[in-house]
């Protein structure tokens, strides 16, 4: 289990240090960093002299030696564009995509497996052909689309709901959150269903695949030759054995949920970590987008390896070593 | 189950005196392919539909009622005019105008225009990409393979919206301010074609690896055929089908993500819309209540997605019996 | 009373191009604590006939006619939950793969344990210990260790006694054993039909053994019944089949296992192979293979024919048959 782990976490470690590489090209080669922070009325002297006293003229490697150490405690420099650090701006942000993440993926979860067992016990009754049509179109119907319909008709023809920001928002050290407030859980509905309804479609169809899947099985067989009832069958056994791919496949979508923020925020105008990514990329703001593929390649690495240990506590198969405890015959 | 197999066709027989390609008909026509087609009636409105919008897409200048490019013909009088049925109607603009009183109907079939451009371009370039190192990946497997995979597994760890964003984002970094309107549908063809190669190089290299071990493309590397030949005599046919079976749904993750960059202000520019760029417009007026403009090349988008989507669904189903 | 009793029993296949009949108007028995073993080649429709007795035909099959009788009670119509108080409790079933027969998220206990509990009031306590009382039964060694351990810890032979153990836990009066050996080592497989013959005898549990493999069958069982493309050619105690049998293609397969201290130089070999469901000729399905067949096998198909200690389907036997 121990070399498991470690296995895994020098993966994560490549994949950072990977990630941090290509932040670290668009930071340095893509356009030239001094020309963005500085006018156009500054002489080349007082250029040069910026440039060295910001190190640029060093060997590579010792520039992103630099610039990971830096990262690591979390100062990935100025904004070009706003001139303030750009930790500072991302921290201020942060909370309203976690809290609007957060609330997409229990939704997308809560109901999202329940309708794809349903629909992968009962693969013909009528319920579930309606799921699976509504899902291809919920799969056809890009984010941005959903949202505008969502606003147009809640917020413009019903005016139930708010149609941009979080509403009130209370302060909890440097946290804001709006789950404590009604208006800030009201401007939280519309984004929420927006960002959640791809995921909750996409696990849906996966958990449906994976049960007819396990369905088919000879334990399943088994289990029902035993006498055993419908509801153990399914619950107990389908069901669990389903878990080892779903877990793994939910994982990395609750990662991209923090990615597709990008986008419901935009619509919703969500002061969040998308928005000031979207701006950025408008922007060439490079500082601002090397901070956020980092935040989001962490994002991902943590997700990886809390996937890993929950395979562990689902499946017995990787919890032993193998090599022991084999009878004969 | 051992009963599929006891259901395959008797063989067909060919057409007496039919020509090659006759003959090829004659087997699609009795083919599982058709057969499943015919039978699936969602798929045939499907097909229909995609044909449609394909074909008003190409030939856009002669179907749509006006041409919305020529800024000779635009009248600021004509804008903001509902659908015919609306009170304020003008039966010259069926489903209305735009702010800058562009017929909505035109806007529309070359909105499709430039979407289904930059997808078709862009499922190219991921098949281009994605084929020929999945195939060098196969083939030479080791450091080669070992590196391509591992970059194919990052990639695929972060969603390709992501990555199309950031890779537009250094495309327009490296280009001037004022080349970017230019650039844009190249930009984009970049930035969604590259997202998506790995999928493809995924199952090229699965299926290469597969038929690399088999003892004609020794044969054939014993008595020294160049293994590029190789490559395409053999291993390409095979996984055509596969690619296809990507590459149609691609296609509707590829306009999908057109039109969501275009959306979000780093796509195509307003001057010659797509169905993304529309649909940006349209949101700002969206509770003035000019909700024609953003609603009708939404559901012009989506109609578009769906319908490729259910094509694509119905022939990764029929091109693989086991799922049946 | 037979325990067991099947009549006019036919298994349909719905499918694309027809519905495929894969076991044909059936009827046997099986008597309190007899053997009966059920014998052909692969796609006979052997299995298919225990997976109906048990109640656990794969969809879309089902039974289209005929009945099935447990104590002389009709038990193939019944609803789910009547029908799993039968599974396991009055009918055991044993599987071809003990490998994946098993959940490999349960330990053997758990899978032993929930069994019980199904079928019988004992408290978790006495379940476990009587989980304990049937591992020491089927032959594994350190119990108490083996009973918290999951299936992947143990071998082959040792999850089939495991799986032996789940089919007798609650003292089933028959059980369906579906080629129980046939994915074992050879070395294996003696032991293990030794198991389940010796256990069964010993809880007087009548046993329908599927299996292709004569050898198993002239060891275990004390009548068999051959099968061949869905019909029964051949029922008979065993001694009377093996050493005498009737019908041509039981003889075809008498002549294809080697008999010890006999001199033939060569095992004889049935030409051609088991017609497909699709296509079963006319009149008596072995007709293209025999080499005894007449005009009359061509156009009729022979129905069962009582003997003096069984039964044969075959226009050979009708004289004989007349005379019972």
């Amino acid at each position: 289990m121990a070399a498991f782990i470690v296995r895994r976490l020098i993966q994560s470690v490549f994949v950072m240090f990977f990630v941090a590489l290509v932040a670290f090209s668009l930071f340095r080669y893509v356009g030239d960093p001094i020309n963005q922070m500085v006018g156009v009325e500054t002489s080349l002297k007082e250029r040069d002299a910026l440039r060295e006293r910001l190190g640029l003229n060093d060997p590579m490697p010792e520039q992103f030696w630099r610039f990971i150490s830096s990262a690591a405690v979390g100062d990935f420099g100025i904004s070009y564009q706003h001139k303030r650090p750009v930790s500072e701006m991302i921290a201020l942000r942060l909370p309203a995509t976690l809290e609007l993440s957060l609330i997409s993926a229990i939704l997308s979860l809560a109901i999202g497996v329940p309708m794809g067992v349903y629909t992968g016990l009962h693969r013909d009754g009528l319920l579930s052909k309606v799921f699976m049509t509504v899902s291809l179109v919920g799969i056809s119907l890009p984010t941005f689309l959903i949202g505008i319909l969502m606003i147009y008709l809640f917020a413009v023809k019903m005016t139930i709901l708010p149609s941009f920001g979080r509403g009130e928002v209370i302060q909890l050290g440097w946290w804001s959150t709006g789950l404590l407030t009604t208006s800030g859980l009201k401007a939280l509905i519309m984004p929420s269903i927006t960002l959640g309804l791809f995921q909750l479609t996409l696990i849906m169809r996966l958990v449906r695949s994976e049960m007819l899947e396990v369905l088919r099985t000879d334990y399943i067989k088994f289990a029902r030759a035993r006498g055993l009832s419908n509801r153990a069958v399914h619950f107990g056994h389908a069901l669990k054995n389903t878990m080892v791919p779903v877990i793994t496949i939910t994982g990395l979508q609750l990662g991209s949920i923090i990615a597709f923020a990008i986008i419901t925020e935009t619509v919703f105008q969500w002061p969040g970590m998308g928005k000031l990514f979207i701006l950025a990329i408008e922007n060439v703001d490079i500082p601002i987008m090397a901070a956020y593929l980092l935040m989001i390649a962490l994002f991902f690495v943590i997700i990886n390896l809390v996937v890993d240990l929950l395979y562990y506590a689902v499946d017995p198969r990787l919890r032993i070593e193998s090599g022991t405890a084999h009878g004969h015959g | 189950m051992a009963m599929a197999e006891q259901t395959t066709p008797k063989p067909v027989q060919a057409p007496k005196g039919g020509a090659a390609a006759g003959g090829a008909m004659a087997r699609f026509f009795d083919g599982d392919v058709w057969h499943s087609f015919k039978n699936s009636p969602i798929t045939v409105v499907a097909a229909v539909v995609t044909v449609t919008i394909f074909l008003a897409a190409l030939f856009a200048p002669i179907v749509s009622p006006h041409d919305p490019y020529d800024l000779m013909l635009l009248d600021v009088m004509d804008s903001f005019m509902p659908p015919v049925w609306e009170a304020d109607g003008d039966p010259r603009f069926l489903i209305g105008t735009d702010d800058q009183g562009r017929d909505m109907l035109s806007t529309i079939i070359y909105g499709s225009r430039a979407s289904l451009f930059i997808g078709f371009a862009s499922v190219l370039l991921s098949i281009v990409l994605g084929v020929g190192l999945g195939l060098v990946s196969g083939f030479r497997g080791g450091m080669v393979d070992a590196f391509i995979m591992r970059v194919a597994e990052i990639q695929l760890s972060f969603p390709t919206i992501l990555i199309a964003l950031l890779i537009n984002g250094v495309l327009r970094g490296v280009f001037p301010v004022e080349q970017q309107a230019d650039v844009a549908y190249a930009v984009l063809i970049l930035s969604i074609g590259v997202s998506g190669w790995v999928q493809y190089a995924r199952t090229v290299r699965g299926s290469t690896m597969v038929e690399r071990s088999k003892e004609y493309v020794q044969a054939a590397h014993v008595i020294g055929i160049h293994p590029t030949l190789i490559a395409l005599r053999h291993i390409l046919p095979n996984v055509m089908g596969p690619v296809l079976v990507i590459a149609t749904i691609h296609l509707a993750v590829a306009v999908i993500s057109e039109a969501t960059l275009s959306f979000l202000g780093v796509g195509v520019p307003p001057t010659e819309p797509s169905l993304g760029t529309l649909i940006r417009i349209g949101n700002d007026f969206l509770f003035s209540g000019e909700w024609w403009i953003a609603i009708f090349p939404g559901a012009a988008l989506a109609i578009l997605v769906l319908a490729v989507n259910l094509l694509g669904d119905w022939l990764r189903d029929a091109l693989n019996p086991k799922l049946r | 009373m037979a325990l067991l009793e099947v009549h006019d029993l036919v298994v349909e296949f719905p499918t694309r191009r027809g519905v495929l009949t894969a076991v044909d108007e059936i009827s046997l028995h099986i008597d309190e604590g007899e053997v009966l073993g059920v014998v052909g080649e692969s796609g006979a429709g052997k299995s298919m006939t225990g997976n109906a007795i048990i109640g656990l035909l794969e969809p879309p099959g089902r039974i289209a006619r005929g009945e099935i009788l447990l104590d002389g009670r009709r038990i193939d119509n019944l609803p789910y939950d009547q029908m799993r108080t039968i599974r396991g409790k009055e009918i055991g079933a044993i599987f071809q793969d003990p490998l994946t027969s098993l959940n490999p998220l349960y330990t053997v206990g758990e899978q032993l344990v929930e069994t019980i509990q199904t079928h019988t009031d004992m408290t978790p306590t006495q379940a476990r210990a009587r989980a304990l009382e049937l591992l020491i039964e089927v032959g594994i060694p350190a119990p108490e260790r083996r009973v918290d351990q999951y299936p992947h810890q143990f071998s082959g032979g040792m999850r089939q006694r495991v799986v032996i153990a789940l089919a007798l836990c609650v003292n089933p009066r028959l059980i369906v054993a579906d080629e129980p050996t046939t994915a074992l080592d050879v070395s294996i497989q003696a032991q293990i039909i030794a198991l389940l013959k010796r256990l069964c005898s010993e809880h007087g549990t009548a046993v329908m053994l599927v299996t292709h493999d004569m050898g198993v069958i002239a060891e275990t069982a004390d009548r068999v019944a051959v099968m061949y493309a869905g019909r029964i050619a051949e029922v008979g105690p065993v001694k009377q089949v093996v050493k005498r049998a009737r019908h041509p293609y039981t003889h075809g397969l008498m002549g294809s296992i080697p008999v010890i201290g006999h001199d033939a130089d060569r095992l004889t070999q049935i030409e051609g192979a088991m017609p497909r469901l699709t296509d079963i000729p006319t009149g008596c399905a072995f007709n293209p293979r025999c080499p005894q067949a007449t005009d009359r096998c061509l156009r009729d198909r022979p129905e069962p024919m009582p003997t003096e200690d069984g039964q044969v389907a075959c226009w050979l036997f009708e004289k004989e048959a007349a005379h019972v």
